[in-house]
């Protein structure tokens, strides 16, 4: 399971181009993690510029 | 907005939109779908290319270039800088936001439509033609289209949907974060790139002055080390010592490849150029000039498959071969040198540093400064020189 800290995402995307499952969307203005298809790699968080994601 | 064209171009960056442009110009219906409300902003970009870059396909406006680039300083993680003045070409900082724009225009000037605040969700094929699913300001769209570009940037989901894995390894793309800053004293001439582990791990931290004062100042952080450290926290650090009295105007952030390009970026009825398509220099991190290249190239082979009644993946190869032949080749072997750079310790960079420092400062050039690495690395030699001899 990913926590986003919303308000501080840049939606820039670099977490969708390493998900290996392709479980991530980044649209203009949000962030969605489908978990149901999440393998917990936690890629996403170790590429993170700006550390808004975190595992939990 | 019609409901089918020949070609609908995912993504208006520059290598969408020369896509778009030389599509359009070649006569055939073309529309281009970008999912921000603006083209051209937010900029994810360092701005920096080379003259020949842009001037290989237009004579620029001088409202595209903040500042124009003739040297630079390379500085080891101890502080010897290494300065290097162009000689043969000179760089710019590009006003991305103004360019981009700029070539959206031109593009719809050849005809294409073009719609911003287009978010597109998937992408099917039925039958001969591709079904594009998209969001247009809350609404939800399709159309139909014999050929699709994906120009949708490095993290693009259009390949994967045609079955082409665009994912990439950690070792191959930078955790990137930038600033614009102001308040500054700087040299409006000179980019300054910062290397080693204690600047950036297996990336670089960079200073592109974008006018008196202010700079874009950012920084790569290889995906391999992003996990222990954070690029934004390399990034706030060196501002700190740096310049302490810098205000930030821009945070942007994002992801940039430095991998080998895909080798088969197409499948039947679609390409994906740019980003995309990992068409990046893997050392410079440079991917503005390839995506216009790859973009124009894909435009081109679009309507003659469209001509020609032949969208299959066989006939764009030659998509894939003139690429190779232009640039693909020699990201391929660039890779195979920033490979290499990534191994060097900040002790043998800075060795590096102090050798080539000894040299009077007009004999200090891109290629010294590899030829003198190749002595701590023997290895790379024969990378070194089949970069160089690919130039």
């Amino acid at each position: 399971m990913i926590d986003i800290k919303e308000n501080a995402c840049d939606f820039c995307g670099v977490c969708v181009s390493v998900c290996p499952p392709d479980c991530i969307e980044v649209r203009e203005s949000s962030i969605i993690i489908d978990n149901d298809i999440c393998i917990d790699c936690d890629l996403c968080v170790y590429i993170c510029p700006i550390e808004v994601l975190s595992s939990s | 907005m019609k409901d089918q064209y020949d070609l609908v171009v995912i993504g208006g960056g520059p290598g969408g939109c020369m896509s778009a442009l030389h599509a359009a110009k070649n006569g055939i219906s073309v529309c281009l779908l970008e999912k921000t409300r603006d083209i051209g902003y937010p900029v994810r970009c360092g701005e920096a290319i080379g003259e020949m870059g842009v001037g290989q396909f237009f004579k620029p406006k001088e409202s595209w270039i903040a500042t124009r680039i003739k040297k630079c300083r390379i500085i080891a993680p101890n502080g010897t800088k290494l300065k290097i003045s162009f000689k043969k070409e000179h760089g710019y900082i590009l006003n991305r936001r103004i360019f981009d724009y700029d070539l959206s225009l031109m593009a719809s000037n050849e005809g294409a439509e073009i719609h911003t605040k287009s978010y597109v969700k998937s992408i099917e094929k039925i039958n001969e033609l591709y079904h594009i699913h998209f969001d247009h300001l809350g609404d939800s769209k399709v159309i139909k289209s014999k050929i699709v570009v994906g120009a949708d940037g490095v993290d693009s989901r259009i390949g994967r949907w045609a079955g082409i894995r665009t994912q990439f390894k950690m070792k191959d793309i930078e955790s990137c974060v930038q600033y614009s800053v102001g308040n500054i004293d700087i040299d409006i001439n000179r980019m300054d790139m910062y290397v080693g582990k204690k600047h950036a791990p297996g990336g670089y931290l960079w200073v592109f002055p974008k006018g008196e004062g202010f700079a874009n100042i950012g920084i790569g952080v290889s995906g391999k080390y992003s996990k222990e450290k954070s690029a934004k926290k390399y990034l706030d650090e060196f501002i700190e010592k740096n310049y302490p009295t810098a205000t930030i105007h821009t945070n942007m952030c994002g992801g940039v490849p430095c991998a080998k390009p895909l080798s088969k970026p197409i499948a039947d009825s679609l390409m994906l150029v740019g980003d995309a398509a990992h068409f990046v220099n893997p050392i410079t991190g440079g991917g503005i000039a390839a995506a216009m290249k790859s973009g124009m190239f894909a435009g081109q082979v679009a309507s003659e498959a469209i001509q020609a009644e032949d969208t299959s993946e066989e006939f764009l190869q030659k998509y894939i071969s003139l690429c190779k032949k232009d640039f693909v080749n020699r990201h391929n072997k660039i890779y195979r040198v920033k490979e290499t750079i990534q191994k060097l310790t900040d002790e043998e960079m800075n060795y590096i540093a102090d050798k080539i420092n000894q040299l009077p400062p007009h004999k200090i050039t891109l290629a010294k400064i590899f030829t003198t690495a190749i002595l701590k690395k023997p290895s790379m030699i024969i990378d070194v020189m089949k970069m160089f001899a690919g130039f």
